[in-house]
């Protein structure tokens, strides 16, 4: 999020796509009903802020919306370019915060274009584009020409109004089947929120992301806030509800294969030294006013980690040990995981607190991966679908050739550790309850596998062992280390003093300081471990003081415990808050006060040579325009990999020409489906009483929703014979669920300007393990919900496409 | 319970419900009961913070826990933590229920271990299993370790290992299994957030 959970409540509109808050996020929704209840917000004159929810399925978010418009899943391009099309045409963009705030002004090389669905630079051969024709024509210093009256035929503002100049309100129903008039309506509201004195925010979740043009359809909305100048300002933003305890923090402690610590890029080959690094990753400024934050420090924060990693052993001599970080070949995200498997090079697994079996997708695919895999390790309180792959249901053991260790883990509340939320506020939590019998902390496990490969290095030899051997494990007990020493190593210390570092600035590119991750740097200061901090609405007049809901001591937020990230945006160019009763920061005459600013403190914003905005971006402005994601500068329409129709733009180039095509690259046999086979749209879901797959142990949750189910609308059971409670197969290329199908007008059918389309849910709780798989028996043997989902993921993140794929229906 | 209350009443008699709560039609104060009820309940008990674990909303939790004579800690409570500004002390059905997770007796209790082609798992000690697995990474990490790409750079990467996972970890844990696993060689490193 780049706002935070109560922050909502600053809202006029909020507007939910991909996300069903009601629901999925029960107790954050009450932020959204706040703003609703409050007559100083809304549309005008007030009454109360309006809720827009745009969504595959009627949900109780719907039913407390002031609209809910079905929609077609992975189609909100579309409607995200429609609205992009009105305000801009109508004049209702936030006409100061564009200009000096985004980077409409800037000038794109003539090398660019898009026709007939291809953006300038398509190679067809790699299915990929050459992002450099997308760039800003530039002066001799590297600086992009500007034309702030947005009139040049070649700024990104006259490009923009071309690009979505298709997508009118006729073609935005074709392709998402909400009709005309309920877009109209929508527009209408949206429209309004470009004054200064209102403002929107968009709530999205994986309803957006798990699409093949995620990454699209998150920016899409993006740059609609952008043109209404809501990004940096209380109760705006482009805010992700997450779904899992600390997927932010996890994220940005880089478990994962793209990243380092903090969003640093993670080397690649060709990276040989931590300079040739930076070089490469670090943005550069694209204009004189631009501070490129992030870009000018990138080797403090390299350099800061590797001290942290390494300590001693990584010094200006042998360049902070950079050599020791591996450098992918490719792409090495979940998806690859599994196709390396799949093609025999994976030869181990460990999961930890995550099952590939029913997270998918293509669930079978993936059992057959693990089948392939020499040894798995599962770290899991409890027995999970990977677990147990070797005997799931139609798995005959006897030929599964994969040794399986089961390692019993510690639960959250065993042990102490922060989780950082979807807000970005790190709350620590105690250790409340001892470890189970036999159970073991992660960290624990993780010392001791790392002392124990390094034990067999220095006494056996191997492969470069040096990164192993030399790796700083510097706690008072190395098989031991307690999280709050983590902790500490995480914020990081100054190495001369041995103190704590209170933020960020105090880190150098010389070996001098050691931070775990920038980003948290403060969070463990001299003061102690602010995670911990509870002045929370036991005192709002003291805690809350600027009554914005920041809450500056509870807990801790990253960066420097700023609350809207941004921040600088939510004033004017004098300094003054766009809106007097929502203010971020302001300008006071000698300082910015408000929230912690995205800003040096004191920089005057009459200063002429005042930093741009967004400090973080090369620009020092919003992004309209991006070179950042591999499918395009701007975000088109694409179907999804599987569509009953085709796309209406641009029919030769329905769906993504640039997503990896996994099967077809590894030479195994199609996977994918035809409408004509297929022809019904799946997307899949949480319910409120469940969690993914944990909650299959949860006695009451499993009471409260015992069995697995699809929801059919009336008129398609109606076609195939289905009543309520029946039992239903439902197929995909790839797989099959047998359950029992609950009909309801929740869902229906969409009028694709003419094509007819049925559009059916399916939960995704259940399994084969679990008190209800052992209580339904055989019966629960097809309830994987992503044994029907595609092995197909997002162009740029790989994130798969477990919500919008074709399926059939029949009764069983 | 008379017939002539509703369930209306009920719930503002028994001080859950909105409005004015006093002495009830039962002839006793309700919502004094059940406060002094509860109040026993985690009298004396240790207060801790904790954060929920399931969504991302991060509802702050207090839990209360007994130490007994012998020195069984015992769970008797988790409830919103009414001063967090996320979420005032509310929680959803998930996190009304974490006590059923944390007290779970269906946890896994044993290091286990399954050998190729078995057909059932059996018992292993924590120490033979970390030095198997020691050994196997050790073994994968040696077999399919790339020092140099095609072009000559230096990678230094193992291509047979993956690690996926974290959603639950905390941020101190996911930065030591980030930290182990890149000195490992692993690149294939993933957790929730993409799937």
């Amino acid at each position: 999020m780049t706002n935070h959970w109560r922050d909502i409540k600053n809202a006029d509109v909020i507007l939910i796509t991909g996300a069903n808050p009601a629901e999925a996020h029960p107790v954050g929704f009450q932020w959204f009903m706040r703003a609703k209840l409050d007559p100083t917000k809304g549309p005008g004159k007030g009454g109360g802020a309006k809720i827009i929810h745009v969504d595959p399925r009627f949900s109780r978010t719907s039913a407390v919306s002031d609209l809910y418009v079905r929609t077609r899943t992975g189609t909100d391009i579309a409607f995200y370019g429609g609205l992009m099309k009105y305000v801009i045409e109508r004049n209702l963009y936030h006409a100061e915060y564009v200009t000096n705030y985004t980077n409409a002004s800037f000038i794109v090389k003539e090398s660019y274009g898009f026709h007939d669905g291809l953006f300038s630079g398509y190679d067809p051969a790699h299915r990929s584009y050459d992002a450099k024709t997308w760039g800003y024509e530039t002066d001799a210093d590297g600086f992009a020409h500007r034309d702030m009256t947005l009139q040049h035929p070649r700024c990104v503002f006259q490009l923009l109004k071309e690009h979505y100049s298709r997508y009118t309100p006729q073609v935005v129903s074709a392709i998402t089947g909400i009709p005309q008039e309920d877009f109209l309506k929508i527009a209408d509201i949206v429209g309004q929120m470009g004054r200064p004195d209102k403002v929107m925010t968009i709530v999205y979740a994986v309803g957006l992301t798990q699409h093949t043009t995620g990454s699209q359809l998150i920016k899409s909305g993006s740059m609609l806030q952008l043109l209404l100048g809501n990004i940096g300002r209380p109760g705006g933003g482009m805010n992700a509800e997450r779904g899992h305890a600390n997927i932010q923090g996890n994220t940005d402690n880089a478990i994962s294969w793209d990243l380092l610590p903090g969003y640093l890029s993670v080397p690649m080959a060709g990276d040989e030294t931590t300079d040739e690094y930076v070089k490469t990753h670090a943005a550069k400024k694209s204009d004189p006013r631009s501070w490129n934050f992030l870009g000018s420090n990138y080797k403090k924060f390299i350099v800061s980690t590797l001290k942290a990693w390494y300590g001693d052993r990584a010094t200006a001599e042998n360049d902070f040990a950079f050599a020791y970080l591996p450098k992918p070949g490719g792409n090495s995200s979940w998806l690859s995981i599994y196709n390396e498997a799949l093609l025999g090079k994976m030869e181990g697994l460990m999961l930890s607190g995550m099952t590939a079996a029913s997270i998918g997708p293509d669930s079978n695919q993936v059992l057959q991966a693990l089948s392939n895999l020499k040894w798995l390790v599962i770290m899991d309180p409890f027995p999970t679908s990977s677990s147990e792959f070797w005997h799931a249901p139609g798995i005959d053991s006897a030929k599964v050739q994969t040794e399986v260790f089961q390692l019993p883990m510690t639960h959250w509340i065993e042990k102490d550790g922060s989780f950082t939320n979807s807000g970005r506020w790190m709350q620590w939590k105690d250790q409340v309850l001892p470890p189970h019998s036999d159970s073991r902390h992660d960290h624990w496990v993780l010392a001791e596998l790392h002392a124990r490969v390094k034990r067999l290095y220095q006494t056996k030899g191997g492969v470069f062992p040096r990164p192993i051997v030399d790796l700083a494990m510097a706690y008072k007990d190395p098989l031991k280390p307690t999280l709050d020493e983590i902790a500490q190593e995480v914020n990081g210390k100054d190495l001369t003093s041995g103190k704590r570092v209170a933020t960020f600035a105090a880190l150098k590119d010389d070996g001098s300081t050691a931070s775990g991750n920038w980003i948290y740097a403060g969070s463990y200061g001299p003061k102690g471990n602010f995670a911990r901090r509870r002045d929370g609405v036991q005192d709002p007049a003291k805690n809350d003081p600027t009554g914005m809901g920041f809450y500056p001591n509870w807990a801790f937020s990253w960066p420097v415990n700023r609350r809207v990230l941004y921040n600088r945006a939510s004033a004017d160019l004098q300094g003054h808050a766009w809106d007097p009763k929502r203010p971020g920061i302001v300008w006071n005459g000698s300082k910015w006060v408000g929230d912690v600013p995205d800003y040096p403190p004191t920089m005057s914003p009459h200063d002429p040579k005042a930093w741009l905005p967004f400090i973080m971006t090369g620009e020092g402005v919003g992004r309209i325009f991006s070179s950042s994601l591999v499918d395009g500068p701007f975000a088109e329409h694409y179907e999804p990999m599987e569509s009953p129709v085709k796309n209406i733009l641009h029919e030769s180039v329905s769906n993504s020409p640039v997503v990896f095509l996994y099967d077809k690259a590894a030479g195994r046999p199609n996977r994918f489906g035809t409408p004509d086979e297929f022809p019904i749209i799946a997307t899949t879901y949480r319910l409120t009483e469940h969690e993914h797959y944990v909650t299959q142990w949860v006695p009451h949750l499993v009471q409260l929703q015992p069995e697995a189910f699809v929801e059919l609308p009336p008129g398609l059971a109606a076609e195939r014979g289905i009543a309520n409670g029946d039992y239903v197969i439902v197929r995909s290329k790839r797989g099959m669920m047998k359950v029992r199908a609950l009909v309801t007008k929740r869902l229906g059918q969409l009028d694709l300007g003419g094509t007819k389309v049925w559009q059916m849910g399916i939960p995704i709780h259940w399994g084969y393990v679990g008190l209800a798989a052992e209580l339904y028996g055989s019966q629960s043997d097809h309830w994987l919900a992503n044994a029907l989902s595609p092995f197909v993921g997002d162009a740029t993140a790989r994130t798969p496409e477990t919500k919008a794929f074709l399926v059939q229906v029949e009764k069983a | 319970m008379s017939s002539t209350i509703s369930r209306q009443d009920f719930l503002k008699v028994a001080g859950i419900g909105i409005g004015a709560v006093g002495l009830s039609e039962l002839g006793f104060d309700l919502a004094e009961a059940t406060t002094l009820r509860q109040q026993l309940h985690i009298a004396g008990a240790t207060e801790s913070h904790s954060v929920c674990p399931y969504c991302a909303v991060g509802c702050s939790l207090i839990a209360y826990t007994r130490t007994a004579a012998d020195g069984t800690v015992n769970l008797l409570q988790i409830e919103g933590d009414p001063d967090s500004p996320i979420n005032e002390g509310r929680l959803c059905p998930k996190g009304a229920t974490a006590m059923q997770l944390a007290t779970s007796k269906r946890r896994v209790e044993q290091p286990m271990y399954r050998a190729p082609g078995a057909t059932a798992w059996q018992p292993i000690s924590w120490d033979d299993a970390l030095d198997r697995i020691a050994g196997h990474i050790k073994s994968s990490r040696d077999r399919t370790f790339v020092t140099t790409d095609a072009n000559g750079k230096h990678v230094n990467r193992t291509d047979g290992i993956a690690f996926a996972g974290g959603a639950t970890f905390s941020n101190e844990e996911g930065y030591l299994a980030a930290k182990v696993m890149r000195s490992l060689g692993l690149v294939y490193l993933e957790q929730q957030a993409r799937v």
